[in-house]
């Protein structure tokens, strides 16, 4: 990075470097160590996960827990309606975000000014949870797929970065000599602007994509009908709800047979549980690396401008 | 591009777009309002429908008279709040976890980002920001069952770990003292990395002569970040602890809403949630839209009052 080979670190800067090093690496180790153990522990004996024997490496290997999976029913199906709304999701939200942003783009567009106004008024006034619940509610969304794919489909913020984006990138002069030869807006726009907007568009197909797949909040406001359920929801009866339910019957009394059956069914719990959130994240995970430049050409757009 | 390749007609190109815009005004214009259009509706419908419902905050809400149609009260819901025994534990639950969060989340990403640039670039350097980066795309659900895993009392690794040195299982989750901690450091655990990057533009933005100026003046490696790395990303830590401040109100609870029990209730309950639950669980709408009004409120002021602070005191300001 610099030019430190020129002259030699002095023995202060050796120190510093030691230090450097030891607190990159305690930080890589903290973020690592989790993921490790959860990946171990989904291929582990549910006894020695949970009795501690198990810290880092498989103890007692099994594939018990991804049997279970595999025959779980409802994470399939939410399987199924979370792809479903990740791909439809992000159509939606693209045809919205790509075309106004553009526009807004356009430094020969009337409108541009008032419509960025209109926009950003948005990201520091909102109705808030209960208004835009009735307004959902009110339009007859509540309980269909259409609750999860449409109210939140546009985030201002991505419709700035993409202007940006537009901005830096598609030189004007290409688009002022196309009007020039008589191009309209929309013939500049197909056949310009977006044949030249594969990154913006990975970038944007991937935040919106991502931020879908993981989401619970929505169907947790807007579905009853748990066929409809994405995988998250289904995630969070498993890790999170079963959890509670358990700590509260172990507080009351019940027979010795109900304890040892709770205790078995605890233990089967445990071990899917790791399972299930490694097959739940496994697209995002597969998917991170390969994409991380776009991710993070994402973060930078919008940076250029705060 | 037509204009570089042929710069003599460039006055003649102008007039002559100049005479078809006139011309084509109305007939150019609809195409780009046609773009906006799906913007332009999706906003009008999902952003300002809300911002016309929250009316509800004013009024006793009957779903069978609409909003408009059902009676006005004022600020009745307001006075309820503001009188309600649990309205102090609400503000001090929200600004607690919210200030805990800006204290520790707010500089680690500086640090990391800083050390990080101090590596040469090679696979160390890479491997440290894809690991780094990677806890960022964790949902929340399963950054909840991890939680909610790790630190059980008997079964968790973490009261393992801790066992081995002696120490005493800790209820982690149904201890309202841990529960800001708990929630505090896994944010910690899953933005460092990602909220560095924004940093590390920054820093690839300074002038390689500036160190090597430094260098040859003497500088050490830490002299050299203090008074080089520090200062260029200065006014990104101004507009990102302007956001952060002005967000203080406006907390993500989908996490909290997870980790909350009736054990940890008097710790973990914030606005946020308790709007959630008098409005969607108990169905009391006007009274939650009142709270929520209330928190967005306090949440605007917030913003205008840090940045006009921040252009004051620095020259970095949001508007």
């Amino acid at each position: 990075m610099h030019t430190s080979k020129l002259i030699k670190d002095t023995p202060t800067d050796r120190i510093f470097l030691f230090v450097l090093y030891i607190f990159i690496g305690l930080a890589v180790l903290i973020v690592l160590y989790p993921l490790i153990y959860i990946i171990s522990a989904s291929v582990s004996s549910p006894l020695a996960v949970n009795s501690g024997k198990m810290w880092l490496w498989p103890v007692g290997f099994n594939l018990d827990g991804y049997k279970v999976i595999l025959q779980y029913g409802d994470i399939w199906r939410g399987y199924m309606m979370t792809i479903f709304y990740t791909i439809s999701g992000t159509m939606v939200s693209l045809f919205i975000t790509i075309p106004c942003a553009y526009a807004i783009s356009r430094r020969d567009f009337a409108g541009k000014k008032w419509f960025t106004n209109f926009m950003l008024i948005t990201m520091f006034l909102s109705g808030g949870l209960i208004p835009t619940y009735l307004l959902v509610r009110n339009l007859g969304m509540l309980n269909t797929v259409w609750a999860i794919i449409i109210p939140n489909a546009v985030s201002v913020y991505n419709i700035i970065v993409t202007k940006s984006f537009f901005q830096s990138t598609i030189p004007w002069e290409m688009q002022e000599a196309a009007k020039v030869d008589g191009a309209s807006d929309f013939q500049i726009f197909f056949r310009i602007v977006l044949p030249l907007s594969a990154p913006i568009i990975a970038v944007m197909a991937l935040f919106y994509g991502v931020g879908q797949w993981n989401d619970y909040f929505n169907s947790l406001v807007y579905l009853q009908n748990k066929n409809l359920y994405p995988l998250q929801m289904v995630l969070r009866q498993i890790l999170v709800l079963q959890d509670m339910q358990q700590g509260s019957a172990t507080g009351s009394t019940i027979s010795q047979s109900a304890a040892q059956a709770a205790f078995s069914k605890e233990q089967l719990v445990a071990v899917i549980k790791y399972g299930v959130m490694i097959v739940s994240s496994l697209p995002v995970i597969m998917v991170y690396p390969l994409l991380q430049r776009y991710f993070v050409k994402g973060v930078l757009i919008g940076s250029l401008k705060g | 591009m037509a204009k570089e390749l042929s710069p003599a007609p460039l006055p003649i190109t102008n007039r002559r777009l100049q005479k078809k815009h006139s011309f084509k005004t109305l007939k150019e214009k609809w195409q780009l309002y046609a773009l906006i259009l799906p913007a332009f509706l999706f906003l009008a419908i999902f952003a300002y429908g809300p911002m016309y419902g929250v009316l509800i905050a004013f009024k006793n809400y009957i779903p069978s008279l609409g909003i408009w149609g059902s009676p006005w009260v004022g600020f009745k819901y307001f006075q309820q709040f503001f009188s309600s025994y649990y309205f102090w534990d609400l503000l001090r639950n929200t600004l607690g976890i919210q200030v805990y969060e800006l204290a520790i989340g707010f500089p680690l990403p500086i640090i990391l980002a800083l050390a990080i640039n101090e590596l040469k670039t090679g696979w160390w350097k890479k491997f440290t920001q894809t690991v780094t980066y990677a806890p960022n795309f964790i949902s929340v659900v399963v950054m909840g069952g991890m939680l909610i895993a790790f630190l059980d009392p008997s079964t968790g690794i973490i009261n393992h770990l801790l066992g081995v040195i002696g120490i005493k299982p800790v209820s982690f989750m149904s201890d309202p003292r841990w529960f800001k901690t708990v929630y505090v450091l896994s944010d910690v655990w899953q933005q460092t990395g990602w909220g560095s990057i924004i940093y590390l533009a920054a820093l690839a933005g300074v002038d390689p002569a500036l160190h090597e100026a430094a260098i040859v003046d003497g500088a050490s490696r830490l002299q050299r970040i203090w008074h080089i790395d520090l200062p260029a990303i200065v006014p990104t830590m101004v507009i990102l602890l302007i956001l952060n401040v002005g967000n203080l109100f406006s907390m993500g609870y989908e996490k909290i809403l997870l980790l909350q029990n009736p054990l940890n209730l008097s710790s973990s309950n914030v606005i946020a949630t308790f709007v959630y639950n008098q409005g969607l669980i108990n169905g009391e709408y006007s009274y939650a839209a009142a709270v929520g009004l209330f928190n967005s409120a306090i949440n605007a002021i917030l913003l205008i009052v840090v940045n006009h602070i921040a252009r004051k005191v620095s020259d970095t300001s949001l508007w």
